[in-house]
């Protein structure tokens, strides 16, 4: 399957954190097709295992990407039926004013989000964003066929399909960090057609929005011997600093820094230059916003390594990346993968 | 003793590049032990065989890193952006000298003369974002055959012997705790012991519950250099430790509650050996004991600390008393545990 | 219920220091459980043996209580202090303390401060009433904590008093072991130490029993009060089953099966979405491989003040609801 259908396909699919089943299962299908085994834990993580080679002691490799997405949860109902509403994960609320959204309750409901109409503001409000405890979802129901279909906890997603746009690049929803998933689905196609030692485990991870809590339990699960997590990064837009962002057009990011392994790291870096593909630098000061935060510390610390892909608008509807920058860290991850040979634990050492 | 605490202190080993400090305490302990095992995040754990039977496992915990900075950019003219690496107090940096990387490339952080500032820019605190190094290059060619992306940077600080006993240097937190650890492995004992000396402490305790999920220690004491408040315009109750009154016992802070039964097994000990303690006022901050008493099923931790002076700056400063009484107290304590 | 719940409130056990909470609910459960230990954190874990047929099932109740640390003794005798767990600035302010050996204080702060909010926790003070530095030590000491001092009152069938968060919730626990008589499951009942300071109890006592599902009582907060924050909880509307707070996502599978042990016996309940704060499950559900986790909770205002209230009959229908959910299958 080509990664950008896959991506259509899942972006499409409610994963609100800690509601991740039915994109889990969807996951889980795809990878079938290229794993020799998966299975889906109780929280919905998804494991897909691919062995390769002779080798007696190959490493065992753990790739995670994050499947959930931020989103919206009831929170209250109004007696006009309107819905008042929480996030799950971190929403800039400037984003949420008149968004199609859909509300999860005994059936998937189509909403806008409103608020007080502008010439009932006071002057002076406007230079003010609108708070989220001032807007509600409206459902265009009468009250009482609200309370019948909805209920507190019910789970909200923003209705925003995936766009193409010029020159490989595509917007939408909760790329971060389907696209990721996508990446582990390039590394994939690639191990297919190449000749490499390692037990690796694909596992597309649940609550990483919440606090990085599928990568947790996955991590302790599989006890990898090294860990490679794929994220998203921020790729570069007017408003934000040439430091803090990353060109769209010049390959994955990997990233250096405490949380990650340096000799490991050196070693994805040194084989993407052998190939001559393309990568930018990230430099991480502290531990990172992903599951290599947690994979790396995980029982007796797994040594790890990040890939990122650069994305702008990060946590919108309007998430803007370039599916070449997915199919270079494919490619990237895979060669690494197919470069253990005898002896690769000599890489995990300090 | 203060050869090596002066070999430790000027180590490069800020979180996540602790090589350099690993190296000098690999060498000075690997005569002094049974085993030493580097786990995948980079922590040295010392294994030293008790001599008695029944043993228990005790865990000496110190952490090797220190703040320090990492390169996160290089600019157009050669100058250096960077990120600091735990936390540090940006005021403290301006006009300050620093060393990059591996080779130890020297740089300052300097700022516009005062001629050229106006005067109301001199009330506002400079922020990171606009600080930079200079490593006297004038492009940046020339400053990537020098320097990497990703490199860290320490403060340049001589350790300085000075005043009345007292030791002026950077990375005393937790430089003295290494130190202690590796006296202690000097000595005999009954029970095994496990000297832990751990990464990323100043980043989120990240390498000690790594190293305790390892060790399953039965008692774990952690050695840490604190803060001290003693100084000029502070209200007595708001110093956290006093300097010269010996090694700190911590009650609780932000990251644990100490076991009381070995707290009062250290004040016992201290009190038997004629060794002074305090008992530590402030309870914000936390250290490697948050992670360790929480490992697994729970581990009964303690925390003895070494009063620094502006910690977290490249000029700490401590009393040479508090950290020989630090050891001995440590010392007397494990020999004593039953 | 309501002699319990005095007796739990009117103990002393901040954070750190839960023995004595710990030997009364100890006194109360023993001759109810098949086995019963202390561990090394200081939980309190006590086991009910099922039919063999079920799962392993862990509750937990936090036993301990926010306090006041004392950090310093000045020459007056007036003692400076940090927080043990959330204590607020404003619900502190001219509150009665108790210490463990019942000396008791007033908690003020420096008079020289104008505005309320510059008060910070490091300008308050106890004053236990001592003249000296001398005196006060004689009763106190550095390291010390104090807790709200708050009997237990009744108004309107609701019960206000101190350490609700969350003896109300070990009230609870106890009822329902007491209660508990045909079951399939194993059953864990943890009342676990230092939820306040970081839910560190619960989350070694859930690696060494290693449960199949969690589930966490606690308090919860109501949004029906005068110009609350919008929450759909209210006080007497019945027990609230957690969907989330800032620690935990409840497993889908764990609410809904609460949800249908409550309407099957038409015990009234309420679903909880909390924006803030967290509770046991948060430690409880990352544990190892991961445990589905949920929790019940007791409606309550003026959380973390010396005076919460909650409703009596959540109280009853909390443990109607638990019972309900242990003695049946679990299935997720």
């Amino acid at each position: 399957m080509e990664s950008k259908d896959f991506l259509a396909r899942l972006i499409d699919i409610p994963g609100v954190s800690g509601y991740e089943m039915e994109v889990a299962h969807e996951v889980s299908n795809v990878f079938k097709e290229y794993c020799d085994d998966v299975r889906i834990d109780d929280f919905y993580n998804v494991y897909g295992r691919k062995t390769g080679g002779d080798l007696e002691d190959r490493p065992k490799i753990m790739l995670a990407a994050h499947i959930d997405e931020i989103g919206l949860m009831v929170k209250d109902i109004d007696e006009k039926g309107f819905i008042k509403f929480t996030t799950i994960g971190g929403v800039d609320q400037r984003i949420l004013l008149s968004q199609e959204v859909i509300v999860y309750g005994k059936e998937p409901l189509f909403g806008v989000i409103g608020a007080k109409p502008p010439h009932l503001q006071q002057p002076g409000e406007r230079g003010q964003s609108v708070k989220i405890e001032d807007m509600t979802i409206d459902l265009g129901l009468s009250a009482e066929e609200v309370k019948e279909l909805v209920k507190v906890g019910d789970i909200i997603t923003f209705k925003s399909p995936l766009v193409s746009m010029k020159n490989g690049f595509v917007n939408g929803k909760s790329i971060d960090d389907r696209a990721g998933v996508a990446v582990m689905l390039e590394a994939m196609k690639e191990l297919n057609r190449l000749h490499f030692n390692a037990d690796v485990y694909f596992v597309a991870t649940v609550q990483e929005e919440v606090g990085v809590r599928g990568g947790t339990i996955s991590t302790y699960s599989v006890n990898p011997d090294i860990g490679i997590a794929i994220d998203v990064t921020h790729g570069d837009t007017p408003d934000s600093s040439k430091e803090d962002t990353h060109a769209m057009n010049k390959g994955p990011s990997i990233a250096i820094g405490p949380n990650l392994h340096p000799k490991l790291t050196k070693r994805l870096m040194d084989i993407a230059k052998e190939y001559g593909l393309e990568y930018q630098i990230e430099v991480a000061p502290g531990p990172t916003g992903t599951d290599a935060r947690v994979m790396q510390i995980v029982r007796e610390g797994i040594p790890t390594v990040l890939v990122e892909i650069p994305l702008r608008y990060m946590h919108t509807t309007v998430e803007t990346l370039n599916m070449d920058n997915v199919k270079k860290a494919g490619r990237i991850i895979a060669l690494f993968i197919a470069s253990m040979e005898e002896g690769w634990q000599k890489w995990l050492s300090y | 003793m203060v050869e090596l605490l002066k070999k430790l202190t000027e180590a490069s080993g800020v979180s996540g590049n602790e090589d350099e400090v690993r190296d000098i305490i690999r060498e000075e302990i690997t005569p002094l032990v049974d085993k030493i095992y580097i786990d995948g995040i980079g922590n040295l754990i010392a294994y030293k065989k008790g001599k008695g039977e029944d043993v228990k496992k005790i865990m000496l915990c110190a952490h090797m890193d220190e703040v320090g900075f990492i390169i996160t950019s290089i600019s157009d003219n050669g100058m250096l952006k960077f990120k600091p690496v735990g936390g540090i107090d940006p005021r403290v940096l301006i006009s300050k000298r620093v060393y990059i990387g591996k080779d130890k490339i020297p740089g300052v952080l300097g700022i516009k003369a005062i001629h050229l500032q106006e005067p109301s820019e001199r009330k506002n605190a400079v922020k990171v974002e606009q600080m930079y190094i200079d490593i006297g290059v004038s492009s940046k060619e020339e400053a990537e055959k020098l320097v990497n992306l990703g490199d860290y940077a320490i403060f340049a600080s001589d350790m300085v012997e000075f005043g009345d006993n007292k030791i002026k240097a950077k990375a005393l937190d937790d430089r003295v705790g290494c130190l202690t650890l590796i006296e202690a492995l000097k000595e005999e004992y009954d029970h095994d012991l496990y000297a832990c000396f751990t990464v990323q402490e100043e980043v989120g305790l990240r390498g000690a519950g790594v190293a305790a999920y390892h060790v399953e220690p039965d008692i774990a004491v952690v050695v840490e250099g604190t803060t001290c408040s003693d100084v000029s315009g502070v209200d007595e109750h708001m110093y956290s430790t006093i300097m010269g009154s010996g090694p700190a016992i911590t009650i609780m802070d932000g990251s644990s509650i100490s076991n009381k039964a070995l707290i009062e097994k250290l004040k016992a000990t201290g009190d038997a050996k004629g060794i002074p303690y305090q008992i530590k006022k402030g309870t914000t901050g936390g250290n490697d004991a948050g992670k360790i008493h929480i490992s697994r099923e729970g581990v009964a931790t303690c925390v003895v600390s070494v009063p620094c002076r502006y910690i977290h700056s490249p000029s700490s400063v401590m009393d040479m008393d508090d950290l020989k009484n630090t050891i001995e107290l440590v010392k007397e304590f494990v020999k004593g545990c039953e | 219920m309501r002699e319990l719940l005095a007796k739990l409130t009117g103990t002393y056990g901040p954070s750190g220091n839960e023995e004595e909470i710990s030997k009364v609910i100890e006194d109360e459960i023993r001759d109810y459980v098949d086995e019963i230990k202390t561990d090394v954190m200081g939980n309190l874990i006590a086991f009910k043996k099922g039919n063999g047929q079920g799962k392993r099932v862990m509750l937990s109740a936090h036993m301990d209580q926010i306090g006041l640390m004392v950090t310093h003794i000045d020459d007056n005798g007036f003692l400076r202090f940090s927080n043990v767990g959330g204590i607020s600035v404003l619900n502190t302010i001219n509150s009665k303390v108790i210490f463990k050996n019942g000396t008791i204080g007033n908690v003020s702060y420096e008079s020289e401060i104008d505005n309320i909010k510059d008060i910070k926790l490091n300008r308050m003070y106890i004053d236990i009433g001592a003249k000296s530095s001398e005196e006060a030590s004689n009763k106190v000491s550095i390291g010390d904590v104090a807790v709200y001092y708050s009997p237990l009152s009744d108004s309107n069938g609701r019960y206000i008093g101190g350490a609700m968060d969350d003896r109300a919730g070990c009230a609870l626990l106890i009822q329902t072991i007491k209660e508990l008589e045909d079951c399939k499951n194993d059953v864990y009942f943890v009342f676990s130490v230092q939820e306040e300071v970081g839910l560190r109890g619960a989350k070694t006592s859930a690696y060494s029993i290693n449960p199949d599902v969690g589930i966490a009582v606690d308090v919860t907060s109501t949004g029906d009060t005068p110009k609350a924050r919008t929450m759909a909880v209210k006080l007497g509307a019945g027990p609230a089953i957690k969907v989330k707070d800032g620690s935990v996502i409840c497993h889908p599978k764990v609410k809904g099966l609460m949800i249908d042990r409550a309407e099957e016996l038409g015990i009234p309940y309420q679903l909880e979405v909390l924006e803030w704060g967290g509770t046991d499950a948060g430690a409880i559900h990352l544990t190892r491989e991961g445990v589905p986790s949920g929790a019940v909770s007791v409606p309550c205002r003026y959380i973390h003040s010396a005076n919460e209230m909650v409703d009596g009959a959540d109280l009853e229908n909390g443990v109607k609801l638990l019972v309900a959910i242990l003695e049946q299958e679990i299935e997720l």
